[in-house]
């Protein structure tokens, strides 16, 4: 008899997840240029939202530090552009790699610690990041930040090169990091390692008592969230052409984690749900009140209310129980 | 017969409380030896020191030629020693198959190791896409054994495996235990119930405050009933 451990994606999930990405892809063409231009912002927020969620939702290390390795990216891709006139491919892996490497130095020291003091250590190296980057405001120009120029944010094919200034270019670009990263990390949270840092996140010492080093796996864990941050970091900066220190600030570190939990933590399509309803909730809101801030919250109490788990989270809870 | 694991002169501490002092074992290969004691007596203890979750101040722990006291905890299962705590711990979110998965994982084990421990479980092969959760408490038991068995140990530490089981299941778990005997696997069973693993056991070690008083073969015990009285305070 064979054993049914459900350790690969099932066709249903990879059919649903197929059928996102199809409609994403033809939102390209039906939607007007705001909302186009929304949709791209949400896909590349999506990736660090899904970053952060391997993190926080599938190995339960709640970060408030993230949005240094979303900043490593931006900056990591954003100044050798700038400064150095490096060309697009080059500077977006120089972006993952400085939010990879940090993520490596900053997992290596704060896992040490579990609980509320890893919440205060990744916020404390989070906020020394962003100090970091008004210090040397003559490079960074601190919260005023960077644009870079339109001429050199394009990104270089053997057809030729794309201007990732142009609207369509910029969705379908931000469109396929979504899926790359929404593919690896549907294959890695069902693969034999997604299940153990699942396992972790349940109890650390059982995992302990099966033979697993379970700080290894938590670090490894948090360099692939950091490096899924740092790509949509690079992605954002090279796509809307704008590096500023605003996006090293705490604020971008409790976003990933409030799109996260909207969203349903621990699901593949969450943080998507999360970072686009959050951000149409802010959008519609605004345009109606300036009291807007009091409109999301009654809006999250509804969504905590009827959806404890998330919307994904909940989704599964109740109907769908294959939903990865 | 040559021991499987020895525990030399082991002292443990909890913060500043003494706990093991000078705590001395002997697990004899292929045997099944029975811990017993008084709530607070040191049983449990004794056996996360063996793992290594509470660390060995003072002496040593030696299965067979390997030295465990220098181990980090998550190297002492891959060295061959399982433990299955009290009040089982599975991923409760997680299927049966999954939890069983999860257990082959460290050590690279296959499809002979899983088949060949859902032989000694059989009701969890007829489960094996049941969240591991809504099992009965006897069958999460057994899955808590079987995922401890898949790492293929030389010793099974069990702690309290019968406790909040009916008797039946209590006489399931006694036969499964005899089972790995059977398979050469040496095992530790802490237990409050004495009657619940006189049966199986081959020797039993009374321990109190931290300190083994004495280790009597199971005979010996039928024949001075007294003996459990005094250190477990009940007859």
């Amino acid at each position: 008899m064979k054993i049914q451990t459900n350790l690969a994606p099932s066709a249903k999930s990879l059919a649903l997840h197929a059928g996102v990405v199809l409609l994403l892809l033809a939102l390209n063409f039906l939607l007007p240029e705001y909302h186009r231009g929304i949709f791209a912002r949400v896909l590349v927020l999506s990736v660090f939202a899904m970053g952060y969620n391997l993190a926080f939702g599938y190995t339960g290390l709640l970060s408030l530090g993230h949005a240094m390795f979303f900043a490593a990216g931006l900056y990591g891709a954003g100044l050798p552009i700038y400064h150095l006139g490096w060309n697009v491919w080059p500077a977006f892996g120089a972006g993952i790699l400085a939010g990879g490497a940090l993520a490596l130095v900053v997992g290596f020291l704060a896992l040490r610690t579990t609980g509320v003091a890893f919440m205060i250590v990744t916020l404390m190296f989070a906020q020394v990041f962003y100090l970091t980057t008004l210090y040397f405001t003559t490079y960074t120009r601190g919260e005023e930040g960077l644009v870079l120029p339109q001429a050199v944010r394009r990104l270089s094919l053997p057809d030729g090169p794309l201007d990732l200034s142009d609207p369509s270019t910029r969705y379908l670009v931000a469109l396929s990091l979504f899926t790359v990263v929404l593919a690896a990390i549907l294959f890695l949270v069902r693969a034999p390692y997604g299940r153990s840092l699942v396992a972790i996140r349940e109890n650390e010492e059982r995992m302990r008592m099966l033979g697993y080093d379970v700080f290894a796996n938590k670090l490894a864990a948090v360099v692939l969230s950091g490096t899924f941050c740092a790509a949509a970091g690079a992605a954002y900066g090279v796509l809307f052409g704008y590096v500023g220190s605003g996006f090293a600030s705490i604020q971008y570190s409790i976003l990933p984690l409030l799109w996260v939990l909207v969203g349903g933590a621990a699901t593949t399509l969450g943080p998507l749900i999360g970072t686009l309803f959050m951000f149409y909730v802010i959008d519609t809101a605004s345009s109606y009140t300036t009291a807007h801030l009091l409109v999301v919250g009654l809006v999250l109490i509804g969504v905590i209310l009827f959806f404890p788990k998330g919307i994904a989270g909940t989704v599964r809870e109740r109907w769908l129980r294959w939903l990865p | 017969m040559t021991a499987a694991l020895r525990v030399e002169g082991v002292d443990s501490h909890y913060g500043h409380v003494q706990v093991l002092r000078s705590f001395e074992l002997e697990l004899r290969r292929g045997e099944v030896l029975c811990l017993l004691g008084r709530n607070g007596a040191g049983k449990t203890t004794a056996l996360k020191t063996i793992m290594g979750l509470v660390p060995a101040t003072a002496g040593r722990i030696l299965l067979g030629d390997i030295e465990l006291s220098g181990l980090a905890p998550h190297e002492v299962p891959r060295a061959g020693v399982a433990y299955v705590p009290q009040g089982r711990r599975l991923f409760a979110e997680m299927t049966v198959g999954e939890n069983i998965e999860i257990g082959l994982m460290t050590r690279g084990k296959g499809r002979a190791t899983r088949e060949s421990v859902l032989d000694l479980f059989p009701v969890l092969r007829e489960r094996l896409t049941q969240r591991s959760g809504t099992l009965s408490g006897g069958e999460q038991q057994m899955l808590a054994m079987a995922r401890a068995l898949c790492l293929e140990p030389q010793v099974l530490l069990l702690d309290e495996p019968t406790e909040g089981l009916m008797p039946s299941m209590i006489a399931r778990i006694r036969e499964t235990v005899a089972g790995l005997r059977e398979r050469g696997v040496s095992t530790i069973l802490v237990e409050q119930r004495v009657d619940a693993v006189l049966p199986v056991a081959d020797r039993v070690a009374f321990i109190e405050n931290g300190r083994n008083r004495e280790t009597v073969a199971v005979e010996q015990l039928r024949a001075d009933p007294q003996m459990v009285h005094r250190y477990v305070g009940v007859g």
